[in-house]
């Protein structure tokens, strides 16, 4: 945690020395003010929202929320946001020793939706671009309809980066593909590379949140975001840096995504770890369109058992319609 | 049109370089000339007037989204590099089976590919979320990306062409330069500095065939490769419709058969405009332009069927989806018109020697130059509605594809400005290659050197 703090200052150098006044209204803006400190802030999320068991320091600070209320905190809990990573080059690397998998159980699955909302947030997305979409799934009519979530699939063959012109987007020795979105050029080669829709593009200049607006870039946050760039899920190679979760992962409140190191054979998630390989044989677990030979990183377990009873979206304007997809 | 004269003796021969001299020399356009190229400055200022508004807000100007997210720039890409490879077919390939009919009209097809080859590179730039990155292609280029392969092609292709232009046309730069009186000083300049101090000699005409020699081997294998890589990158991918091994064939046999259309539509236009031409293009060569343009046609023709109808008989999951669409859906109307007035019309017809008259052939180039353009469309739009996963989880406004004003101006900028490269050549260079169709009419070469430029 104390790696955390040291963050902070280096991030709010620049924006504190630029304009005070800019930097008072993103206080505001993102529901903590810090009152006591001068050099604490752009960085400050909702601190309290996912860390609730972590060790104190014993350092407290007075922050003031939205409404006005001052309180005191400790200074562990206050978390940098997450653009204070690694650079560039470092992103590049990946994690040494790892090789992250996701495992998806769609038997679990209600479109809570919880983890798109958590996406959303922490990515600083707009409504309508989507890193984690929920789709409804239905083979034929005859079979049930049931819940898809589909993040990034992180293929171990990835033609989204064969494809790429200027090696924009890349894969890392952890398995995770990511975007350096300071050097794509916009070609969006690799969405139509992509057979899994997952790739997103900031088609206009995308509204970064003033507190957000002077952060260092780094390809592991995607923050700020980019005009003319292509941008897609990460699996949060922040959070992961700091050996959590990521965020989808977290914030289920149904357990349908177990997230691990393949390399210890062990996903865990977030209530129950188990060895990866024993659940894929165990639940038939298999991966989307496997066929196409692009070895995604995510297994899906099928949705035999349901926990919960299908229940279609009653105000998405989207009807989905009939998908006569095979999985892989 | 009258028939070909040939020269009986030198004196026959020198009067007839004369008269080639005279009538190629090029000149002031009248009024219809005039307002063409300020109709095509108008179409041209919007297009840039639309394409500063799309750097400043972005992509966002277009109807793209995240499901089709190449659309009519990239088709309209596809078509510029389609109607290029005519320079190839025209200059190289009848050049080397020794057609005797192409000298009059080598030089039409070679300005209409590079006019076309710029604006494929240019339009391709204008497609790029970034253009301001654009150094990143070298800087950062990856030879495994299509992209990067069709940079290269692209541009060997361009940089051929631009001299398999330039190399025949100094002995007509410096008859300008030498003949041409009131013209203004930047003009003068302009021949002078481009003639590269052209003397007629004869070890000057020996470099320039030899030039030409080996340009015309070299053009060949390029230009198969420009519209084979550009077809790569749509089959690299593996969406229905783009997931074919048979894309490079068609593509190219495409390609021909547009490209020839370019030139019969260029032809009889010149012909129109300055009709002193009938002598050099005549009856003759549309009869044959129009012989070429069946053959390509079939060619295309037998590609096509080979890339629709063994899908079709299948029927496989998801390319099923998209076949219907084009088959009965959505875009129906467009693929059969395509089909049925852009190929199938136009091969019936010329069939018939009355067809291939310089006005019907007009008329047939102008369909299938239109449907060229519409088939590249339907090439790469239907496809990308047509993802894997359903289409779910995006703004109702990216389910469809529909292209702005702006994305349309900015197209039609592109192909305006193609016609005004054209165009402007025609107004400052003489279009036919004196000494060349001298040469094929019989005209020693000797006389040529000597009398060329009295
Ligand atoms: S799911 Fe798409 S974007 Fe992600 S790695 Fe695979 S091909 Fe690339
Ligand atoms: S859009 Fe960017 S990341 Fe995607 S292929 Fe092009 S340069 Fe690479």
């Amino acid at each position: 945690m104390s790696e955390n703090i040291e963050n902070i200052p280096n991030n709010e150098a620049n924006s504190n020395q630029e304009s005070s006044e800019a930097s008072r209204r993103k206080f505001l803006k993102f529901g903590v003010l810090a009152a006591g400190l001068t050099v604490v802030g752009g960085g400050l999320q909702k601190a309290f929202s996912d860390d609730t068991k972590k060790d104190t320091s014993g350092k407290k600070v007075k922050v003031m929320t939205t409404d006005g209320k001052l309180m005191e905190v400790d200074v562990s809990h206050i978390k940098p946001a997450a653009h204070c990573c690694s650079s560039s080059k470092e992103s590049r690397e990946g994690i040494p020793g790892k090789k992250f998998v996701m495992v998806i159980d769609l038997s679990r699955c209600k479109d809570a939706l919880k983890c798109q909302k958590a996406c959303q947030k922490h990515h600083l997305l707009p409504e309508q671009d989507k890193w984690l979409k929920v789709f409804k799934m239905q083979e034929t009519e005859e079979t049930a309809p049931y819940w898809m979530p589909k993040p990034c699939l992180h293929c171990d063959k990835p033609p989204c980066v064969k494809v790429c012109p200027v090696d924009a987007t890349f894969k890392r020795s952890d398995g995770i593909v990511l975007i350096d979105n300071e050097r794509c050029i916009g070609c969006r080669f690799c969405m139509a590379a992509c057979p899994y829709s997952t790739r997103v593009f900031n088609w206009e200049e995308p509204k970064v949140p003033e507190a957000f607006a002077n952060a260092t870039y780094s390809p592991e946050t995607s923050v700020p975001r980019k005009k003319g760039t292509v941008e897609k899920c990460d699996f949060c190679p922040d959070m992961l840096r700091q050996g959590k979760l990521p965020h989808c992962v977290a914030a289920c409140p149904n357990g349908v995504y177990y997230f691990g190191n393949r390399n210890e054979d062990m996903v865990t998630n977030g209530d129950e770890t188990v060895s990866l390989s024993q659940l894929l044989k165990d639940k038939a677990g298999y991966r989307y369109l496997e066929a196409l030979g692009t070895e995604p990183s995510v297994y899906y377990l099928p949705p035999a058992n349901r926990i919960f009873p299908f229940k279609d979206r009653e105000v998405e304007g989207e009807k989905p319609k009939e998908n006569t997809e095979k999985k892989g | 049109m009258r028939d070909i004269i040939k020269p009986k003796n030198d004196a026959e021969s020198i009067e007839m370089l004369h008269k080639f001299n005279q009538d190629m020399l090029p000149h002031k356009f009248g009024k219809l000339g005039k307002a063409w190229v300020v109709f095509l400055l108008i179409v041209i200022a919007f297009g840039l007037y639309n394409y500063t508004k799309q750097l400043r807000f972005g992509l966002s100007v277009t109807g793209l989204g995240d499901t089709v997210s190449w659309g009519i720039y990239i088709s309209n890409f596809v078509f510029f590099v389609a109607i290029s490879l005519v320079g190839s077919l025209i200059t190289a390939v009848l050049r080397l089976l020794g057609i005797s009919w192409r000298s009059p009209i080598t030089r039409i097809a070679e300005v209409i590919a590079v006019a076309s080859i710029v604006f494929a590179g240019l339009i391709i730039i204008v497609d790029m979320g970034r253009p301001d990155r654009l150094l990143n292609m070298f800087m950062y280029g990856r030879i495994q990306s299509p992209i990067v392969w069709d940079v290269i092609v692209v541009m060997t292709y361009m940089s051929i062409s631009v001299l398999f232009l330039y190399f025949p046309l100094l002995p007509g730069i410096a008859y300008c330069r030498d003949h041409l009186k009131n013209i203004p000083k930047w003009q003068k300049w302009m021949y002078k500095f481009l003639a590269l101090n052209w003397q007629n000699r004869r070890g000057q005409y020996e470099l320039v065939k030899k030039a030409e020699t080996i340009l015309a081997i070299m053009i060949i294998p390029v230009a198969l490769s420009i519209h084979t890589v550009t077809s790569w990158l749509f089959e690299t991918t593996f969406r229905p419709g783009w997931d074919s091994t048979n894309f490079g064939a068609y593509f190219v046999s495409g390609a021909f058969m547009l490209g020839a259309g370019g030139v019969v539509c260029a032809m009889y236009i010149l012909l129109r405009f300055n009709p002193k031409f009938n002598q050099y293009i005549t009856f003759k060569h549309f009869d044959r332009m129009g012989r070429l343009l069946v053959l390509l046609s079939l060619i295309y023709f037998y590609f096509t069927v080979n890339e629709y109808m063994m899908p079709g008989y299948k029927m496989k999951g998801d390319e099923a989806a998209h076949l219907t669409e084009l088959f009965a859906g959505k875009y129906a109307f467009m693929f059969w018109g395509v089909q049925i007035v852009g190929m199938i019309i136009p091969i019936c017809l010329l069939f018939f020697k009355r067809f291939r008259k310089p006005f019907p052939m007009f008329i047939i180039s102008i369909c299938v130059i239109v449907g060229a353009w519409f088939k590249r469309f339907l090439i790469v739009i239907p496809t990308m509605l047509h993802p894997f996963l359903p289409m779910q989880e995006i703004t109702e406004a990216s389910k469809v594809y529909n292209p702005t004003l702006p994305e349309w101006s900015i197209t039609a900028a592109s192909l305006a400005g193609a016609t005004l490269i054209i165009t402007l050549f025609v107004r400052y260079f003489p279009i036919i290659s004196i000494w060349e169709l001298a040469e094929e009419r019989g005209v020693d070469h000797d006389l040529i050197y000597e009398h060329l430029n009295d």
